[in-house]
């Protein structure tokens, strides 16, 4: 596959960054935050992706997607990122459809691929436990119980936690926190008894909660994929996930930089713009370079994805380290070249420094990636 | 089967039956690559056999017209070529400023006399090629050179110095900028000249470098005299041209060593410094090495999808802007890690254990690689300008 995005991926781009320009610039995330909506996103918004086919986009034609495949997502998230919009966008359809496609059965399936599609049920992964992202980490249990399992744990860092129709619940079947076998993945109903979920208010003004779980009963029929295997899919969809986590930490990082290079440009000190000072040039082609980079191997990632790589693993932690890094140095450098204006609230700057350290955490961060990447490497 | 999977088939058989086994060992040291000209000089009789056959096909310049002696493959051929070499681990046939630099400016500003008369000789590696740009004076400020060229009617007498000068000792002509005109700015009047380096008055010294090896030269030119019909382009428009060449010339400094590892760092250290459990011992050592392999695969991605967008049409973009800064600071990394890695007998000199300093030798001449062909500051100082439209 070229590395290149084709004609049909370049149109979604140009009609995404259009859409998302006149009905979500970075300012509705500042009014959402403002505003006392609890919802934490807009619906009204959420509708109109949802019409514009971005809820069903990687999701095969045959559960009510658009199947466009990955790199289609990536480009959507791309411009996402670019405008930090709001949305159920990773959660729902990035991470929780996609691990339903690669686990479910065929019942699953056509009950809840088509609705996610459609941007009607929101659902949700509700994996980590720790304080830092360690998917092997598991200790909630699902314990067999009549006809079913009683569900027990505490979830942390639960996308869109509050607001989610379906939360799939990462549990222990079997052996000890840490191995990768036992784990098993229910689909459980949000109202469901015992299930209590909150919200957080996080730095980047985005959704994120907490999931308890307190002697959730779940039937037989709501095990996704196979009971004590559930690893696989589970490994296979964070990978996917980072992928597109990436494209929007690189579309952030382009927004961020270009804004950077704007305020270089204009900014008039010691009698000179800044921006002819060589201690910032330099800083500043070097930037430029990495998120050349940047762009690269998101691209590279995102067609392993669609073209079923076996380097799948090693290119979805790569591409996220790769992220982490230049997100956080441009958005760094952001702030540190706006000068005074760049620590106040009121100039939007600091809502993709926000956004970018959130989104650097979620499924893992540099740290956690760059280690999976030299282990899988060898070494 | 399409076009494109029958050269494929065509291409691999022909390399197979071809390509001789010597030529198909990775390059370790400069002796393994082979530069042709009038004293090639082998090091491996297989060497001129492999250039030989690679040439009679054009293949030594696989892009290039067939008018002239080249491949003349298309993009998409000359990708699928390069597929099948790296899939045996076939060298390079040959190695060539002409090739990697004249040749391209030749085409876009040589004279079709020039071009017939140049352009075999470089394809079939009979003629090898010398750099005649920076002066004890002009380095990153190369347009303030001195080297003169004054018309004397029917030839012109070249005088002055360069330095710096790779390969000038063995090269059999050289490509060279010399001021023909005072009277403008720095830009204006500099002019490109081609000539004989067995030219009357034309003297080389070689200069030692760290790495204990002699590649380049101080190059003296005292009265010699240079045809008039040896001016590449416009006279006192060499600027322009000097320009062009460079771009060629960073693209292929930026993919130095690249190719050249035979074992992963992370295996290398791994030997020399143990392993705990499934990790590298080492921990910073092993950030630093995982650092390095992340950033090649990105830059690796890089120069694919550069090369992509542009076969798809989307033009060259401003990505290609990074290649010589990006790539030469990766080597460098790359080179002080294997030191870092190796062990310290990596620092013997010339003993049998270290294979003469092979390792110290690389590192300290991949140096020169954020120097050579315009260093990494002045590589930023035309990102930012260029590309980013920083004011000066
Ligand atoms: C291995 C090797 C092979 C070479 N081969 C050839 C060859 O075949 N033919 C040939 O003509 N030349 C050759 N060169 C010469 C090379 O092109 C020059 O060395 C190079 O352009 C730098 O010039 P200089 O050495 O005069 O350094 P200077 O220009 O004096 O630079 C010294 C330092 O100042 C910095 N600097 C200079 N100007 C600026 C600026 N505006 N902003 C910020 N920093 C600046 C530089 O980056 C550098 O760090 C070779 C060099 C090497 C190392």
């Amino acid at each position: 596959m070229a590395l290149v995005l084709n004609e049909e991926q370049q149109m979604l781009r140009e009609s995404a960054s259009g859409f998302l320009d006149e009905n979500a610039p970075v300012a509705a995330l500042r009014a959402l935050r403002d505003s006392e909506n609890l919802q934490g996103y807009s619906a009204e918004l959420w509708q109109q992706m949802a019409e514009l086919g971005w809820a069903g986009i990687a999701i095969d034609e045959a559960y009510g997607g658009l199947g466009y495949g990955y790199t289609g997502l990536g480009v959507v998230l791309e411009e996402i990122g670019r405008r930090l919009t709001a949305s159920p966008l990773q959660s729902s359809v990035l991470t929780s459809a996609t691990l339903i496609q690669l686990a479910g059965n065929e019942s699953q399936k056509q009950a809840l691929l088509p609705a996610i599609a459609s941007g009607q049920t929101l659902a949700t992964l509700a994996l980590q436990e720790g304080r830092v992202h360690r998917p092997t980490h598991i200790s909630t249990t699902a314990t067999a119980a009549d006809n079913g399992y009683l569900l027990n744990g505490a979830k942390v860092m639960v996308l869109d936690a509050h607001v989610a129709d379906t939360i799939i619940v990462v549990a222990r079947t079997s052996g000890t926190t840490d191995d990768e076998e036992g784990i098993s993945l229910f689909l459980v109903d949000s109202g469901a008894a015992g299930v209590k979920a909150e919200a957080v208010t996080m730095v980047d003004s985005h959704n994120a909660g907490h999931v308890s779980l307190t002697n959730v009963a779940v039937s037989e029929d709501q095990l996704l994929g196979e009971l004590n295997n559930g690893y696989a899919a589970l490994s296979k969809t964070l990978d996917i996930a980072n992928i597109g986590l990436s494209a929007e930490l690189f579309g952030l990082s382009t927004e961020a930089f270009e804004r950077t290079m704007t305020y270089l440009r204009e900014r008039k000190q010691f009698g000179e713009v800044i921006g002819s000072f060589q201690a910032l040039q330099h800083r500043a082609a070097e930037m430029f370079a990495e998120l050349e980079l940047a762009r690269s191997i998101v691209l590279k990632a995102l067609h392993a994805i669609d073209s079923d790589s076996d380097d799948l693993p090693k290119l979805a932690s790569a591409c996220k380290a790769k992220l982490c890094e230049v997100a956080a140095r441009v958005s760094n450098e952001g702030v540190q070249m706006h000068g005074g204006i760049g620590m106040t609230d009121e100039f939007e700057i600091g809502f993709f420094l926000k956004r970018a350290r959130v989104l650097q955490h979620t499924f893992g961060d540099y740290h956690h990636h760059l280690d999976r990447f030299a282990l899988l490497g060898g070494y | 089967m399409s076009d494109m999977e029958q050269f494929r088939q065509e291409t691999r058989a022909w390399l197979e039956e071809n390509c001789p086994a010597a030529m198909r060992t990775p390059v370790t040291t400069d002796a393994d690559q082979f530069w042709g000209g009038r004293n090639p000089n082998p090091t491996h009789p297989d060497q001129v056999v492999w250039m030989e056959r690679m040439a009679a096909r054009g293949w030594t310049t696989p892009t290039w017209p067939a008018e002239y002696g080249g491949g003349g493959l298309d993009k998409e051929e000359a990708k699928i070529l390069r597929q099948e070499m790296g899939r045996i681990g076939a060298r390079r046939p040959l190695e060539s400023f002409g090739i990697d630099m004249l040749g391209p400016a030749l085409m876009k500003y040589g004279s079709e006399a020039q071009k017939q008369e140049h352009l075999p000789k470089i394809i079939k590696g009979e003629v090898r090629w010398c750099q005649g740009y920076s002066e004890p004076g002009a380095g990153s400020d190369l347009a303030s050179l001195q080297t003169r060229a004054d018309d004397q009617g029917d030839h012109y007498l070249v005088n002055g110095s360069k330095i710096w000068t790779s390969y000038a000792d063995k090269a059999d002509w050289i490509f060279c900028l010399v001021r023909t005109d005072n009277s403008g700015t720095k830009h204006e009047g500099i002019s490109f000249l081609l000539f004989d380096m067995a030219s009357p008055g034309v003297t080389t010294k070689p200069i030692k470098l760290i790495s204990g090896s002699s590649p380049f030269c101080e190059t003296f030119f005292d009265d010699v005299e240079v045809p008039k019909g040896n001016l590449m382009g416009e006279l006192g428009k060499g600027w322009e041209i000097a320009k062009y060449l460079l771009t060629h010339e960073r693209e292929m400094i930026s993919g130095f060593g690249m190719m050249r590892a035979k074992k992963t760092l992370g295996e290398t250290a791994s030997e020399n410094w143990g392993r705990a459990g499934e990790r590298l011992d080492n921990a910073p050592l092993r950030h630093s090495i995982a650092r390095f392999d992340l950033d090649t695969l990105a830059f690796a991605c890089t120069m694919e999808r550069v090369r992509d967008e542009s076969n798809a049409g989307q033009g060259l973009g401003a990505a290609s802007s990074i290649f010589k800064y990006y790539g030469t600071e990766l080597n460098k990394r790359r080179n002080e890690l294997l030191v870092s890695a190796s062990g310290d007998v990596a620092l013997e000199w010339d003993s049998e254990a270290s294979r003469g300093g092979a390792i110290s030798r690389d590192w300290l001449r991949s140096k020169g690689n954020s120097i050579e062909g315009g260093t990494s500051e002045v590589q930023l100082n035309i990102i930012s300008k260029r590309v980013l439209g920083l004011p000066s």
